[in-house]
């Protein structure tokens, strides 16, 4: 009919879905997330936070406004595999430099259309995050024995595959202030522009760079970047960060939060299925306000880690004392700032006696609502601070 | 934060009656408030006039008052019942008007009455244009260049500034009356007259036109902590230039990318901070230049509105509950999302779906009114339809419309748009109309590209290439009837009827077909979060995936099917019913499940009905439900026409409807068996006759005789309903409706009844158990027999009606209840002369009077039809409590009065007549007839003047009458003048009278008078036929000037009996419950 390709989806736990091929043919594994975001598919798929994933948008209609350059968030699309319910044959926006049709088939993105995505985001709700595999032209117990034999997210260190081969530097875009050091796992172009936008010049490092040849760059400030899957393999950086927490000012998110918190003795665990989206309703403890948050992330710090207590089942709404109200790590008190009001997770922690801190969401948004943006403001605050 | 405890009690007011503009949204925002805060241990006191609503039910709030939304009468409820607070946002423009003019005169200070949501200086900001703007562009938001004028030179000047096209906006106005667009300065001219008469302070705001440009809308929510979220984003299919009421409007925003989003999302944010919004959820309506992304702050309604009420359905984040719970203090993270059940109401909702909201239009009601759409809003409501995608949506909302259309074209009416040339169907693709999309359909059929049709109709290319699907999978069932195309139509949203017209099938093959080879719908829940957390309350849709979310349930259920979108004739009323009957059954013990698809209502809150089904009021649509559902019964009586409509065929497939069966009311629109029965039972009936041509049209005449009242069957609320007077009309007429497509229409012959002239008319609602009859009260209409009772006042008890014609009427219900087999609700209708009492129509079903005989008796009419259809008796239910041992009734009187959309329609002639036209109604409750009838007229917007002129002019017939109303008149001090005929008679019965000339016949004629405001009153009462034009000028002429006019002689009457009231008794405010305490 009107030209379909038929494509079948199968997940580790034998469901199979129907859809058309929209990307290129083929056949692709990896950990199916939902994003609930209404806008913003081009910088989702290119969002190098999902590496290793296949996103399913939850929202219907998908390539309304075409792609546009500046929107990007990498210099290609990330994700392993890109699901929806209904790609935009046609585009309109003054914007649009090109359908997303021709992105995907451009950038060699195996995308399936026509699903039920709801089926599908209420399988991996019930169920957990789990591997699926997808694709035109393959039988569906092939694509179920795919699924099952794909490797999980936990343990696989992602961000060493996406992050920046080569060091690079950005300039200011206005009057100098000063030079972050940005290591990247993954980092996404609208973080970048909020430093440069903010009169840093950026210098942009591999996630394993050492902690030595970051001060030796003297910079005024790091920035631990987002990226994909699991913290805790990227020992690398993690020891970095022990070197460099309390000898210049730190900022990192979501993946960089997760490292920050690994650095400081906490731990990390997974989430049943992730934050993602742009909708996430996040409670500032220090004076209760609440921001909407964009959100991009399958694993969470757990500050009950660092303490004798057990952690406070939730009744009802959540409440602030589900957090502990500070945690004692090697490099003094440290005080969550935020908390997510869904789940009650840590969403961003400050260490009081340094020029650190961290968010699990994403203030940059891009796509999503920038209600926390001012934390580059903060960040900028403290560099100027520490001189 | 929490809940205040410094309040105790909080004053809501209401939106009083339904008018254009401003519909039962506000029902369902009142009822959400004021269930909330008394929930919260409030002391709610309410006020609104309009008596079909559910919020003005006495269990609703701990003070209820029926009366009219002035300033003066909610003063004197302020002064009784000294509130601490008055929540001025839920009510629309009507309550926040009033809430202004209280805190203006500081009827609130001396009170010490807060406001709370919204206050003074952050409603002004929003309402007074220059204010806004200035307001606006001080934190650098953009909003059109213009100017603002209080004289017509200052437009000319300011237009010649921002250059033509300009559109103007009158300050403080409603539902964009008054606002209009100018190309050139001959245009301007009329346009900036016009609205500096609309506005109440005689201002507008001439600016730069934005025609054409995208529109958007947010709904947001602050809270006092200043937290701030968008529930939802709306994008209209209709750019601007259509008024939003008027607009396709589709949710969520579809073709902004998520930088340009979020833009206007902060910007959003932003206006509600500077404006000054203290909590509360307001609109904030902004355009976008589609070639540059430009984009503009066009305007903000700082209190819930008509799109709160979609946006709240659209996506279950239930806006005005919420809104009152932030106005006494909470904030949005210590309110639950009732849907989620475990996450904070702070967060933005995520659709995995699309709503499509279409208004509806009875153009067909306003002939003589164009029916180009623009700035001033012309629908009188909406059907919402939710679908997986675009397509599916919008043909589920166009056949959710029941004006005969089943989907976008593909249907026997799409002949309207196939038959017409390039050259028209261009124009009707250019022209905004209620028709305008099915032309766009037809030209893509035609295969007009999708630049070609976007630019004409200024739709963006992304809705047009949509619709292009949707013709494209039609062209594919033209020629195919494969399963797999089948399969594809349904996920297009196409309709079995569709498919049945393509294939040259029945509906019930395609069913059939559809169903063996497993196409079944799929019920998906609206759940706030895109099912990212398990939803607590199913508030369904339909549509074609893979999987079904239906819940199993262990209780009996019964359907309810709602009454579709509002239209005259079928409005809220029914919706009240269907409310109460699913309130009921609930509480009987039944799992209640609702279908309706008008996002206006409270039937379809999620929290009304145990299920919630946003669906279609088709066969194929409720069928699929009740395949779903598996109930014990369902319900069709009480939502008006619609869902009887579906009655028959619902039971040809096995269903079992509860109460009355499909056949008795059947048999109650059959008039030959109906006449039969009533002959049986010795009851009366006006001669009568039915016809499919003019020829038999003139034998039922030669017997019965004139004059006649003549209609087409199966219609509700009059339409197509006429008086006529002579052959020559009567010819005329059967042209009429013969000459025209509407297959509703033509399928079914013409009635024709004797007119019974100056009878008094008689409506009694009743409930019959197959033994016992409970009269839920006897309404004297004020207008005489032949004025549509939707359209007429009415009274209870009857004043007028003799013991004797009392009796008949009495025996006459009880009689035909039986001999119907009714189970539920009855409606008749009497025409009563003296003692004579005429049968003129019998419903088996719910009335429109149900909610004001309800409240008038302090019995819960709709509540007891419901258990009585689910099989208890009357006798069960009065042990039970549900009847109340005592009725209340008798020592006051209630009126009510129909309130009509005159000055929407400046182009038709304002009289009443056997077609209804009422968009809404009001109550008034007094001691006596004159008070109740003055408050009800006060409260219908008539300001009536003590003293001063009245003037006069009677159709011959009605002369002898107009005696006593011309007596009345002087009796009260007075001065008459008439037309000269009039004023002839008058004089000749010695009654002063000064003759005027008519409309352009010689100096100081009645428009001139009218004009310099030397008449305070109109009782003009219309003439048939030709001589109908002077009375026409001269009602217009009235109206535009503002002054009353009354077009009935009882009306008149009537006005003067509330004038010798006086203003005293008349703004003398009593509760709802102290009425029916009785003291």
């Amino acid at each position: 009919m009107r030209g379909r390709v038929p494509a079948l989806l199968a997940t580790a736990d034998g469901e199979v879905f129907r859809g058309s091929s929209v990307g290129v043919a083929g056949v692709v594994t990896g950990e199916a997330v939902f994003n609930t975001s209404m806008t913003g598919y081009q910088e989702i798929l290119t969002d190098p936070s999902y590496a290793g994933q296949v996103v399913v948008m939850t929202s219907p209609h998908i390539g309304n406004y075409g792609v546009v350059e500046l929107d990007a968030q990498s210099s290609r699309p990330a994700v392993s595999g890109f699901v929806m319910r209904s790609l935009s044959r046609r585009d309109s926006s003054w914007r649009s430099e090109g359908s997303l049709a021709d992105y995907l088939q451009r950038h060699d993105v195996v995308a399936v259309s026509d699903v039920d995505t709801r089926r599908l985001t209420r399988h991996i709700r019930d169920r957990g995050a789990m591997p699926i595999a997808m694709g035109s032209e393959v039988s569906e117990a092939d694509l179920i024995d795919m699924a099952a034999d794909a490797p999980t997210m936990r343990g696989q260190d992602l961000a060493l595959q996406v992050t920046t081969r080569e060091p690079y530097r950005l300039d200011a875009e206005m009057d100098r202030k000063g030079l972050v050091v940005a290591i990247d796992l993954g980092l996404k172009k609208d973080i970048l522009r909020n430093l440069t936008g903010r009169g840093f010049e950026v210098e942009v490092v591999p996630a394993a760079t050492k902690a030595e040849t970051i001060l030796a760059m003297s910079p005024n400030g790091v920035f631990v970047s987002n990226g994909p899957g699991d913290p805790e393999p990227l020992t690398a950086t993690t020891e970095c960060l022990r070197g460099l927490v309390g000898k210049r000012p730190l900022f990192g998110i979501c993946l960089g939060h997760q490292v920050l918190g690994l650095a400081v003795g906490a731990s990390t665990f997974k989430l049943p299925f992730g934050h993602h989206g742009g909708n996430h309703p996040v409670r500032r403890l220090d004076d209760n306000r609440v921001e909407i948050t964009a959100q991009n992330h399958g694993f969470a710090v757990d500050l009950w880690s660092m303490t004798d207590d057990d952690p406070i089942e939730r009744e009802g709404l959540i409440e602030r004392g589900l957090l502990p109200e500070t945690v004692e790590t090697p490099f003094g008190r440290l005080r969550p700032s935020h908390q997510n009001l869904n789940d009650g997770t840590l969403e961003g922690m400050v260490l009081e006696e340094i020029p650190a801190f961290s968010v699990q969401f994403h203030p940059e948004a891009a796509p999503g609502p920038g209600d926390a943006r001012g934390l580059f403001d903060d960040f900028a605050r403290l560099m100027e601070e520490a001189g | 934060m929490s809940a205040r405890k410094d309040i105790r009690s909080i004053l809501v007011i209401g939106s009083g009656p339904i008018v254009i503009g401003q519909g039962c949204e506000f029902d369902y925002s009142g009822t959400q408030a004021a269930k909330v805060l008394r929930a919260e241990g409030y002391r709610v006191i309410l006020v609104n006039s309009n008596p079909a609503t559910i919020m003005t039910d006495p269990e609703f709030a701990d003070a209820t008052y029926i009366e009219p939304i002035t300033p003066e009468v909610v003063a004197e409820v302020i002064a009784r019942e000294r509130p601490d607070a008055l929540l001025p946002t839920l009510g629309g423009q009507t309550a926040l008007n009033v809430s202004v003019e209280l805190a203006r005169s500081g009827v609130l200070d001396r009170h010490g009455v807060e406001m709370i949501g919204a206050d003074l200086e952050a409603i002004t900001k929003a309402e007074d244009r220059g204010k806004f703007k200035e307001t606006m562009e001080a934190v650098g938001l953009e909003v059109p260049r213009a100017g603002y004028a209080r004289s017509m030179a200052d437009a000319l000047n300011i237009a010649k500034e921002i250059g033509y096209p300009v559109m103007v906006r009158p300050s403080f106005i409603l539902g964009g009356s008054g606002t209009g667009i100018a190309d050139t300065e001959e245009q301007l001219l009329d346009v900036a007259r016009e609205g500096l008469t609309a506005s109440p302070v005689g201002e507008i705001l001439v600016e730069e036109s934005v025609l054409g440009w995208k529109e958007y809308e947010l709904e947001i929510m602050r809270d006092g902590a200043g937290n701030a979220v968008i529930v939802c984003a709306i994008e209209n299919f209709d750019p601007m230039g259509v008024h939003t009421g008027d607009s396709i409007t589709v949710a969520p925003i579809q073709t902004l990318s998520d930088r340009e989003y979020q833009e206007m999302r902060d910007e959003g944010i932003k206006v509600l901070q500077v404006i000054g919004v203290e909590t509360g959820g307001s609109n904030v309506q902004f355009a976008v230049d589609p070639k540059t992304g430009r984009r503009l702050v066009i305007e903000m309604n700082p209190r819930v509105s008509r799109s709160s009420a979609l946006a709240s359905k659209a996506t279950g984040f239930p806006i005005a509950k919420i809104a009152a719970l932030l106005a006494v203090g909470y904030t949005l993270d210590e309110i639950p999302n009732d849907i989620t059940g475990a996450t904070p109401a702070s967060f933005e909702p995520a659709l995995d779906y699309v709503v499509v909201k279409i208004p509806r239009f009875d153009f067909a009601k306003f002939p003589s009114a164009p029916k180009r759409l623009g700035t001033s809003m012309k629908s009188v409501g909406e059907a919402m339809a939710i679908g997986r995608t675009f397509p599916e949506a919008l043909q589920k909302a166009l056949r959710s419309l029941e004006n005969g259309r089943a989907g976008l074209n593909a249907d026997p009416l799409e002949d309207r748009v196939v038959s017409l040339d390039d050259d028209e169907l261009a124009e009707m693709v250019r022209v905004p109309t209620p028709d305008r999309v099915f032309a766009m359909g037809e030209a893509l059929h035609r295969g007009w590209t999708i630049e070609d049709v976007s630019e004409l109709s200024m739709v963006d290319p992304w809705f047009v290439d949509q619709m292009s699907e949707i013709v494209e999978v039609r062209e594919e069932l033209e020629t195919s009837t494969d399963v797999d195309i089948l399969a594809e139509a349904k996920r297009y949203g196409f309709s079995d009827p569709q498919i049945a017209h393509l294939w040259g099938r029945e509906e019930i093959d395609v069913r059939e077909l559809r169903k063996s080879a497993g196409i079944v719908r799929t019920f998906k829940t609206v759940d706030t979060c895109a099912a990212e957390f398990g939803a607590l309350t199913p508030y369904m849709y339909g549509t074609f995936e893979e999987e079904s979310e239906v819940r199993p349930s262990e209780k009996p259920r019964v359907v309810v099917l709602g009454s579709g979108p509002n239209r005259i004739g079928q409005g809220i009323e029914f919706d009240y019913c269907c409310v109460h009957a699913s309130f009921a059954l609930g509480d009987a013990g039944y799992e209640t499940v609702m279908i309706n698809c008008n996002p206006e209502t409270v039937s379809t809150d999620y929290d009304t009905s145990d299920r919630l089904y946003f669906e279609p009021l088709t066969t194929e649509d409720v069928l699929a439900v009740i395949d779903a559902e598996k109930p014990e019964a369902v319900i069709v009586q009480l939502g008006g026409q619609t869902p009887l409509n579906l009655a028959e065929e619902l039971a040809d497939t096995g269903v079992i409807i509860a109460g009355t069966s499909p056949a008795s009311i059947a048999l109650a629109e059959d008039r030959e068996q109906f006449a039969e029965i009533c002959r049986n039972l010795g009851l009366k009936q006006p001669p009568a006759g039915s016809a499919t041509s003019a020829a038999e049209a003139d034998d039922v005449v030669d017997q019965i005789g004139l004059p006649v009242m003549v209609r087409p069957s199966f219609v509700l609320g009059g339409r197509k309903m006429k008086v006529i007077y002579s052959p020559e009309e009567l010819g005329a007429y059967v042209r009429e409706i013969y000459g025209e497509g509407d297959p509703e229409v033509v399928s079914n012959p013409i009635l024709i009844d004797r007119f019974l002239e100056s009878a008094v008319e008689v409506d009694v609602d009743a409930v019959f158990d197959g033994h016992e009859l409970l009269v839920g009260g006897v309404m004297e209409h004020v207008e005489e027999a032949g004025i549509h009772s939707g359209d007429s006042g009415c009274v209870t008890p009857p004043p007028t009606l003799s013991d004797e014609a009392h009796k008949e009427i009495l025996r006459a219900t009880g009689e035909l209840a039986s001999a119907l087999t009714v189970q539920g609700l009855i409606n008749i209708q009497f025409a009563v002369k003296g003692d004579d009492v005429y049968v003129l129509e019998v419903n088996p079903r719910g009335s429109r009077t149900v909610p004001f005989i309800s409240k008038a008796k302090g019995i819960p009419l709709a509540r007891i039809a419901a258990r009585v259809m689910m099989g208890s008796t009357i006798e069960e239910l009065r042990s039970e409590g549900l009847i109340p041992e005592e009725r209340v009734g008798s020592d006051f009187v209630a009126v009510k009065e129909a309130v009509l959309p005159w000055d929407r329609f400046p182009e038709e002639d304002s009289i009443l007549g056997p077609e209804m036209r009422a968009t809404g109604e009001v109550m008034g409750i007094g001691s006596d007839v004159g008070v109740a009838y003055g408050k009800a007229l006060l409260a219908a917007g008539h300001v009536l003047a003590d003293q001063g002129r009245v003037f006069l002019s009677f159709a011959d017939r009605d002369k002898p009458m107009g005696l006593a109303v011309a007596q009345a008149f002087t009796l009260l001090g007075f001065d008459l003048v008439a037309t000269k005929g009039t004023a002839r008679f008058l004089r000749h019965h010695a009654i002063e009278a000064e003759a005027v000339n008519k409309i352009g016949e010689g100096s100081r004629d009645i428009g001139e008078r009218l004009e310099n405001g030397e008449v305070q009153l109109v009782v003009n009462t219309p003439r048939g036929g030709r001589a109908r034009s002077d009375g026409r000028k001269i009602r217009r002429s009235a109206r535009r000037h503002a002054v009353p006019c009354v077009t009935t002689l009882q009306g008149g009457l009537a006005v003067a009996r509330s004038l010798r009231a006086g203003p005293g008794a008349i703004n003398r405010p009593r509760s709802l419950q102290e009425w029916h305490r009785g003291r």
